[in-house]
């Protein structure tokens, strides 16, 4: 169906993480990546269906708890139901928390009368020994009710039959009326009097206008002369005056009001929604008990890491090769093809080297990585992993949420930069994204790894289990000198750059939920990677291009690159490294993978990249001069040198500005030439 | 009833809210979630490091911190 011919717009409104994605990508078949965590949704979506009546656009809205616009989040939400034209609302609610649903029904009500309300995850609430009586609920409200199971598909023909009922009769008469104290309802009716004197209506019932008229959260960005009418303004006055006279002031009527709604809610659910006792669960008594929280999440992620280290291994292989060959045999057609030698090189040695070597060695671990990610997110089990270090985070003015986008960041800091939307408070959310790429991704892992075992595991004897113990261990050190760094560099910028106080931090930790396996999984998983590499492969081409371009165009002697590597080996040298290791450092901005490579291209003066195994490593860097200092220095440097190009780009994406970017640039990097400093000094 | 600070609240205890003396967008968010007047709230666990807390409101378990959650003044039930 294409985007104009539609008949009726459907808001789909609800609390975070009530699934409303879930209902959303299943009436539209769209693909909206879904968590167990709150506030996936940050733009508003929307998707297209069609039932037997009508076909829909539904538009997908930011998850909120209120319409009390605070957060841009709420503001949008708001804005949509009061003036986006929407014929009817859907308003998704949690079954296993359906009281703080309606308390955003009831509002919703307020303002549009074509109102459904959808209780969704039933199969939750039944297991948990909940009871609701939807039928009752339908004759308190006023609207229709239906339960549903989002993602079990025949439950949702319930929804589209109510909203093809809903949508082609007139508004529902008994709709429920939100029953304010009496100071509040005579304040809202002496204005609301006054805008329909005027004939001044936006569009939305009066009552509603004139409360928010009252409280003052209806600003000037709302485009009517509402708020510049002397007759209204003189009656918003008259209506503060009235409730100051039963000791309302502005500063407790938003709590008032909200007391309200909050009373009305928990009427509508007496004897509609029986409860059980709820008690914390079993799994979460382990999970975040004293004892186990944290060697589970260290073990955990140990876990995910080795997975896919060990599961990227042979894809990774078998892909570059089949790349290279392919490579091969797009450089037999060139020559072929007599295509001069200069162009084939930048296209086929340049270009296309440097893209299949990325390709090949970011898309397997990706491929592994986001999928066990995804697992553990559908679980339920990241906002866990908050929750157990907010403390620390705390401690350093940061806020707990920083921890999904570090895990986040292991697996790619450019993902975990985009993560960090998950954080409200926007100070807190830029310490998340400038220190981010102080946790080593998925493409530095295997540089450290094939160092560390290169210089500190090979010349111990063969390889036995001491010395895969002795890998890890160094390995381990190197995971948590990049959490240590993480809370330092985020602390010293809350003091100085982005200081601030700590926001609130209030963290829903969800019920664990069976994931989706085939669905959402796979889906996220590719949505993910693909976004990733193709952000990458737009980057690697081209530089392989300049690199190739760099190592063969000679001038006076010596090729450019030879030059750059000159220029860089004071600089290097002063950090226990040589000219050859920043300049590929340098080269590999595209991809952390291409450094090792590149510095063998440099060593070898081959003019290509190309294939090297780690026990050639040792020989190659050992002849050029390296000692374990530099190993440690380069391994110090992986750490902590500048983020991956696709990582910058998305943190000037996600800030709005290129100052951002650069600080992020900035920060690991002096923090690398600082360590490397002191550790070629004192050793 | 003694009034006591939501974050001196037992782990397994529950309490009455009495009354909110959070300020700003705080006050807005618990408000939100369901701490008003009145609602009852249980104390289900503290995460490893003591801090924050896990509370049963309005159904939901939501994770304070409590420098946060002793602007929430209330009593043991």
């Amino acid at each position: 169906m294409n985007n104009s011919s539609f008949d009726k717009t459907v808001a789909l409104a609800g609390n975070p993480n009530v699934g409303k994605s879930t209902v959303f990508n299943a009436l539209t078949g769209l693909h909206q990546h879904t968590g167990n965590w709150a506030g996936k949704t940050v733009e508003t979506a929307s998707g297209f269906f069609k039932t037997e009546a009508f076909r829909y656009k539904l538009v997908d809205i930011p998850g909120t708890y209120s319409l009390i616009a605070h957060s841009a989040e709420e503001e949008a939400a708001r804005d949509f139901i009061c003036f986006g034209g929407a014929d009817a609302a859907v308003v998704v609610c949690d079954a296993t928390c359906l009281e703080r649903g309606l308390n955003l029904v009831l509002q919703i009500m307020e303002i549009c009368p074509k109102t459904l309300v959808c209780i969704n995850m039933l199969d939750e609430a039944k297991r948990a020994g909940i009871k609701i009586d939807i039928e009752l609920l339908e004759k308190r409200l006023g609207v229709p009710v239906v339960g549903i199971t989002a993602h079990k598909k025949r439950t949702l023909k319930l929804l589209t039959d109510r909203l093809d009922e809903l949508c082609s009769s007139p508004a529902p008469e008994n709709v429920r009326k939100l029953d304010y104290i009496k100071p509040i309802e005579e304040a809202a009716d002496i204005t609301a009097k006054a805008i329909e004197e005027q004939s001044l209506s936006l569009g939305v019932p009066a009552k509603w206008t004139a409360l928010r008229l009252v409280d003052g959260t209806l600003t000037s960005d709302i485009n009517s002369d509402i708020l510049k009418n002397a007759d209204v303004c003189s009656a918003v006055e008259q209506s503060r005056a009235h409730l100051s006279k039963d000791g309302i002031n502005l500063d407790i009527l938003q709590d008032k009001i909200v007391g309200c709604i909050f009373k009305d809610a928990s009427d509508i659910c007496k004897d509609a929604v029986k409860m059980p006792e709820r008690e914390i669960s079993k799994l979460d008594r382990i999970l975040t008990s004293r004892a186990l929280g944290f060697p589970i999440m260290f073990l955990l992620l140990l876990l995910v890491f080795w997975i896919t280290i060990v599961g990227a291994n042979y894809p990774s292989e078998y892909l570059g090769k089949a790349l290279f060959f392919l490579g091969d045999r797009l450089g037999e057609l060139f020559s072929a093809l007599k295509v001069p030698e200069w162009l084939s090189g930048i296209i086929v040695d340049g270009a296309y080297r440097v893209l299949a070597w990325v390709v090949s060695v970011m898309l397997p671990p990706m491929a592994i990585f986001f999928p066990l990610f995804t697992l553990l997110e559908d679980l339920g089990y990241l906002p866990r992993i908050a929750y157990n270090l907010d403390k620390p985070f705390h401690k350093c003015s940061a806020c707990g949420k920083q921890a999904l986008c570090m895990c986040m960041g292991f697996g790619c800091n450019a993902a975990g930069v985009t993560g960090a939307r998950i954080i409200d408070s926007r100070r807190e959310r830029l310490i998340a994204i400038l220190t981010n790429s102080l946790v080593p991704c998925n493409g530095r892992f295997p540089m450290i790894l094939a160092l560390i075992s290169a210089f500190f595991v090979n010349s111990a004897e063969d390889k036995n289990l001491l010395s895969s113990l002795l890998s890890a261990l160094i390995f381990t050190f190197t995971i948590l000198l990049g959490i240590f760094m993480t809370f330092a560099a985020s602390k010293i910028l809350a003091k100085t750059l982005l200081r601030g106080e700590p926001s609130s931090f209030t963290l829903e930790l969800p019920p664990f939920r069976k994931p989706q396996l085939t669905k959402i999984l796979i889906r996220s998983c590719l949505d993910r990677t693909v976004f990733v590499l193709g952000r990458a492969a737009a980057i690697a081409a081209p530089a392989g291009a300049v690199i190739w371009l760099l190592a063969n165009v000679s001038i006076g002697g010596g090729t450019l690159l030879s030059y750059i590597t000159n220029f860089f080996e004071p600089f290097g040298k002063l950090l226990g490294m040589d000219g050859a290791i920043i300049t590929a450092f340098l080269l590999g901005i595209p991809a952390n993978e291409i450094v090792i490579p590149l510095i063998v291209m440099i060593y070898e003066q081959s003019g290509v990249i190309s294939e090297i195994s780690t026990e050639q490593l040792f020989g190659i860097f050992s002849a050029n001069g390296w000692t374990a200092i530099t190993a440690v220095c380069v391994i110090v440097f992986t750490l902590f040198h500048f983020p991956c190009s696709t990582t910058l780009l998305t943190i000037k994406k996600e800030t709005g500005s290129w100052k951002w970017a650069v600080l992020g640039f900035l920060i690991p990097f002096v923090i690398g030439c600082i360590l490397c400093f002191l550790i070629n000094a004192c050793f | 009833m003694l009034e006591i600070p939501l974050s001196c609240l037992k782990v397994g205890k529950s309490a009455v809210v009495k009354k909110l003396t959070s300020h700003g967008a705080l006050r807005r968010r618990l408000s939100d979630i369901g701490v008003v007047e009145g609602a009852v709230i249980k104390c289900i666990g503290r995460s490893p490091l003591g801090d924050p807390s896990a509370y049963i409101i309005c159904g939901a378990v939501i994770a304070i911190r409590n420098c946060d959650s002793g602007g929430i003044i209330v009593t043991e039930i």
